[in-house]
Order: structure tokens, then sequence, then C-alpha cells
């Protein structure tokens, strides 16, 4: 008999969302779903609201990628007060997002996904999560306790705290790196690097152990979509935007934020409060593009630091030229690490970093603005519309997480398809299907910011699944 | 050995933020594993369903639809001493500004029909999509709550001293700025 199996909650990711599994008559596979069941309202609730509280305001939109949120927020009021922000406020911005990059990688991989990988897919589910990790190798975990903690400690001392830190506003930043601040980040460096090097290492050996699921988890043509610089150079503060086909032909670039409603479109379906971005010449569904990690790395020409293009020459090695396997994103979340840490070296020995001159101060200048930042799990938009005054009028945001709806839910089906057989469903099998969802590091308080209440139905079933009663209100 | 304490934490409405600042303990966590197993945790553990006899649990998170809801209220049930951790928890902080909207269905336009260019609707699917509330409730208004941990979020030095006591069966001293500032 026809079947569903839902796997409620999805564990071991950033956010509050089910799987359901249909079986058909002889327990195959038909289809799957990734549901999203989380939902806020921040599009709507942020109107009448003074353009500048907004930094403040989104960043509470996501805990794990706050400064995503700064960012993207500081770069739109930069457009709507028509300011050149100094170039020692850049490049602070810039240190920032990389700290995150690295503290939100990191947790993906070591507190998050190196369970499934170390300890075993069909391990017991108990112990199957960071403790376990902590518990089974001590000193790999406190290894990557270490990097993200790297990664939250830059961010405090730029901003003065972990989570949520004021400190990007229109024009630029507060307040630039004092001298302490960079001694510690120097000294702090070798072990980082020494670290993610283990990482590196370790992950490679995972893919000669997992090259079975790395071909199902997630393996299918799609775009990519990301920023890069002018030269093509990996990007993930300014840029342009460029989309490239699983063959790695560009597809289109050179796109400015501005008008992003030309070519990102916005589907709704009704077993999801996350919507399905997709890119608008190519149609709903078959406009499937993919972000983040996986497609920086796939856009772009080279990251422009030594050790991160040497690594990036062997992933291309490894996958043939372009990874079309999420799976991969793991790998490219380690290379961006690596790149990361590089930059951040290279900001830490410029003297801009401490630079007092970090702000530009301006009025309201332009009635409308987008801002575009890369968060760690893929490219980010913010678009304000304001009165005279810096009043909201009307807000719009395209977070990261809701561009790879439409591969979240193939990934979990391919997955899905392959592994399951049979009305009997081990528990280890339904991980497999969850670490899909785990690849692309979902960050799911993110992707439901989205505005608004909704009407109460309220259904009182009977054991045999008939609805005795039900109850609307609207 | 001593008995380790069962220690769970949970996460309604928020942003997430308490999670990550508590594993902003870092090191610590490995005081943490010494003296409580983690039994459920949608960041620290595997398991589906919140287990029977939990001695302390966290609750990130306003009230803000049916699932919210109804796990509180289990959660309740099995679990000694509640924490209402973080300000959206103790206060309904950012997730309930939507308490100030009007009808529901003017903010619904707006973000799946206004702004879902094709197949425009309302997300709706019985027993998986949650309805959301028709306002947003810091959890003591539904459940009785043990202690308050504030803070937007709470800093890892704030959760440790908090935690601290209660992992070795003493009670927190919650006073004084460090403690019990809001933002």
């Amino acid at each position: 008999m026809a079947k569903t199996v839902v796997i409620d909650p999805v564990t071991r990711i950033e956010g509050h969302a089910k799987i359901s599994i249909y079986l058909d008559d002889v327990g195959e596979v038909s289809d799957a779903q990734f549901h999203v069941v989380e939902y806020r309202g921040f599009e709507k609730f942020c109107e009448g609201r003074p353009m500048w509280e907004m930094a403040g305001i989104t960043a509470r939109i996501c805990g794990i990628c706050p400064v995503s949120h700064l960012l993207a927020s500081a770069k739109t009021g930069d457009k709507i007060q028509a300011v050149q922000v100094p170039p020692a406020g850049e490049k602070l911005r810039r240190m920032m997002n990389l700290a995150q990059f690295t503290q939100s990688h990191a947790l993906s991989f070591f507190h998050l996904s190196s369970p499934d990988f170390l300890l075993g897919w069909d391990s017991d589910p108990a112990k199957r999560n960071v403790f376990g990790l902590m518990a089974a190798d001590p000193e790999l975990a406190r290894a990557g306790i270490r990097l993200r903690q790297f990664g939250q400690t830059v961010i405090e001392l730029l901003g003065a705290r972990k989570i949520h830190a004021a400190w990007a506003v229109p024009g630029g930043v507060r307040s630039p790196l004092s001298e302490e601040g960079r001694t510690w980040i120097r000294e702090r460096l070798p072990e980082s690097r020494a670290t993610l090097d283990i990482a590196l290492n370790l992950f490679k050996r995972f893919l000669d152990q997992f090259g079975a699921e790395a071909e199902v988890f997630g393996t299918f043509p799609s775009l990519f979509m990301g920023l890069v610089g002018k030269n093509g150079e990996w990007e993930h503060y300014g840029g342009h935007i460029r989309f490239t086909d699983s063959n790695g032909n560009i597809v289109a670039d050179g796109l400015s934020e501005d008008n992003y409603r030309d070519y990102l479109g916005e589907a709704v379906e009704p077993w999801s409060y996350l919507k399905f971005p997709y890119y608008k010449p190519m149609g709903y569904p078959d406009g499937i593009y993919r972000v983040g990690p996986l497609a920086r790395v796939n856009i772009c020409s080279h990251f422009g630091t030594p050790d991160a293009d040497k690594e990036l020459r062997e992933f291309r090695d490894r996958v043939g030229g372009v990874a079309t396997s999420s799976f991969m994103y793991h790998y490219a979340r380690l290379l961006e690490i690596l790149a990361s840490l590089e930059k951040i070296e290279e900001l830490v020995n410029d003297p801009d970093i401490t630079s007092k001159r970090c702000r530009a101060e301006a009025g309201i200048n332009n009635l409308e603005g987008v801002g575009v930042s890369e968060a760690p799990r893929g490219t980010l938009f913010h678009h304000y519309q304001v009165d005279e005054n810096g009043i909201l009028k009307k807000v719009n945001l395209i977070i990261a997480t809701g561009q790879n709806n439409l591969g979240m839910n193939k990934t979990v089906t391919q997955i899905a398809k392959h592994y399951i057989h049979g009305n009997e469903i081990p528990e280890g099998m339904l991980n497999r299907v969850e670490a899909g969802i785990r690849c692309y590091d979902p960050c799911l308080s993110c992707s439901t910011h989205a505005a608004g209440q909704m009407p109460l139905h309220v259904q009182l079933v009977a054991g045999d699944g008939t609805v005795v009663d039900e109850v609307y209100r609207d | 050995m001593s008995e380790k304490i069962k220690l769970a934490t949970i996460w309604l409405a928020g942003c997430s933020g308490c999670h990550m600042s508590f594993l902003d303990l870092d090191e610590w966590l490995f005081e943490v594993a010494k003296f409580a197993d983690i039994v459920y945790s949608p960041v620290g553990c595997d398991l589906k369903e919140y287990p029977e006899n939990v001695d302390v649990c966290l609750v990130e998170g306003a009230v803000a639809n049916e699932e919210n809801w109804e796990l509180l209220l289990k959660v309740r049930k099995r679990t000694k001493f509640l924490i209402s951790f973080g300000d959206c928890a103790v206060t309904a902080n950012v997730p309930a500004m939507r308490n100030m909207l009007g009808k529901a269905d003017q903010v619904l336009k707006r973000s799946y029909l206004e702004l879902g260019d094709v197949t425009p609707q309302l997300p709706h699917f019985p027993g998986i999509v949650p309805e959301l509330l028709e306002r947003v409730s810091p959890v003591h208004e539904v459940v009785q709550i043990d202690m308050f941990i504030p803070g937007c979020p709470p800093s890892a030095p704030r959760i440790q001293a908090a935690i601290e006591p209660l992992l070795k069966g003493e009670t927190p001293k919650m006073e004084g700025r460090d403690m019990i500032k809001f933002g």
C-alpha cells in the first residue's frame, strides 16, 4: 500500500524542516519533498522603520550568519545614501565576512556533518553528533571548535560581539581593528591553518571512502550563480553576478544586483514556507540554479591566494572540472576556509585595517537601493524603498538558502530513490537523506524571514486518520 | 561515577543565535559533556522524539506557530527545570514584531502572492506546514518557566555562569548587569 515516511525534524541543520518520502504500492520511492516549516516575518514588519535600523534588525534574521545581513543591509544603505565607502571601511567589512565564512563553514564541517563521516551514517543516533565526536576523537573535535572560535573572535574583535554585532553601517563601519586585535589574529592564524590542513586531508580520505555516496548525493546538472571579481576571480563582497552551467560555460555574466528582478523569479509551493527562486530566462522549474560554496568554486577562475589556488587545481582534477555533486559542497567549503584564512592574513598586515577613516556620512540621496553580499550559503540580496526621511516603504530579501531550494528537493529525491526500497526503512537510510540536506548547510532561520500571519486551521483527526472536526479562522 | 544530568535544547521561533552562543562555549563544551548527556537538541543530537525525564532544557525562541506550541507543552511535561533562553523566549522580541500588523491576508499577500511571481499561493499543507498562531508569545505565557537567561543572544560567559551550577545540581544566582541585561 502506498505510504509516506516523514523525517521530523531534520536534525543537525540550522533551522526547522521535515522531509516527506512518498512510497508507491511496491515500496519504491515515487517522490520526496523538503519542507521548511518555519516562518517569521521581516519583509513586512520592517516597513515604517528607519532604514538605519535595518542592519540591527535584519542581523536578527539569523544568528549563524548575522554578518551577511549586516553587510547586505549596509551596502543597500550605501546606495540609498549615494556614498562611497572609504577603502579602510571596505577592507574591514571584507575581513569580517571572511571571519564569518571561517566560523560558519567550520561549524558545518566539524559540528554538523563530520559525525556522519567519522562515526558512520548508521551509527547510534544518540551519539551521532558533535558530543559523540568529542568522545570519539577529542583532538579533532577540539581543533574544529577552536577553528570556529577563531572566526567568531575575529568578528568580536571588529564588532565588539560575536553574534549580532551592530558594526557595519551605511557608509562604512563604526570602528577599525585595534592593535591588540591585530596581534591576536596574527598569533592565532598558524593554528587555524594547521587545522584546515587536517580537515582537507581528512576530507580527501572521505572522498575515496564515500565515492558511492558522492555519486547520488545530489548529482545533477544545474546552473551555478554567485559573485565574481572583474577578472573572474572568487568574490565574497563586491564584483558582479555570473551564471554558469554544468559544463562550465558562462550563461550570463556582468549582471548587476540592481535589476535582479530581470533574472530571478520566486515561485511558491503549498508544502513549504520556503519559496523557490529560479533563473527567469529558463522559467520554473527548469531554471534551477545552485548557490554557495560549490557554486562560487565552480564559477570563479581562481581564488587569488597561493595555497587556495593550488587546492582548487586539485579539486578540479578530482571532480573533472565542474563539480555537479552536492556532496562536493563540503569540499568547496574547506577550500573557502583556506582562501578566507589567506585573505585574513593579507588584510591583517594592511595598514588600512587600523585606520579610523572607515565611514562616510550622508543623508538620503536615493529612494531605492539593492545591496548584495555573498553569505556562507550563497548570494544574499536586500532591496529597500524609502521615503525622503529614510523610512522604509517596501522591503524584499532574497536569501541564499532559498535559492538552493530546488536543488535540495532534487537531492533528497535522488538519495531516497537510490537507498530506499521496500517499506522497512533502516534509520541509517533516512539519515543519508538528511545528510543530502546537510551538504547545503541550509540556514532556515534566514530563508524563512518572510512576513505575516497565517489563517488558523485546526483538524481533529481520529486514530484511523479520518478527520472528525475542522476549524478554520481567517 | 555520579549520574550525569540529562540536558536538552529546543528552538522555537528565533534566529538560532542563542544556540550559536551556546556553541561559543567552545572548549568548555568538554566540561558540559563531563556533567551532562545531551539527550535532545537540533544542533547537538540526532534523536527525533523529545525524551521523558529530562533534567534541564534550554528553550530558544518565541511561540509563533502550532508546532512551537505543541512541542513546548510536551517539553514542559517531560522536563524538570525549564529555562527561557534568550530575548525571543523571554520577551518574544523580534518575532513578535509581527504582532503589530493587521489582518493576516494583507501580509501574506505581500510574501507569497505579490513577491511570488509564478504559482502564487499561500503555503498550506495540513500536518506538514504548521499554521501560524494569531499572536507570537514569550514562552512563559504558555508554560511555567523555572529560570530566565536574557540576551540577544546571551553571551557564552553568561550561559556558562548560568548553567555551570545547574550541571552540578546547584541553583545559579541570576542577578546584576552581567547576568540579566537584555539585548
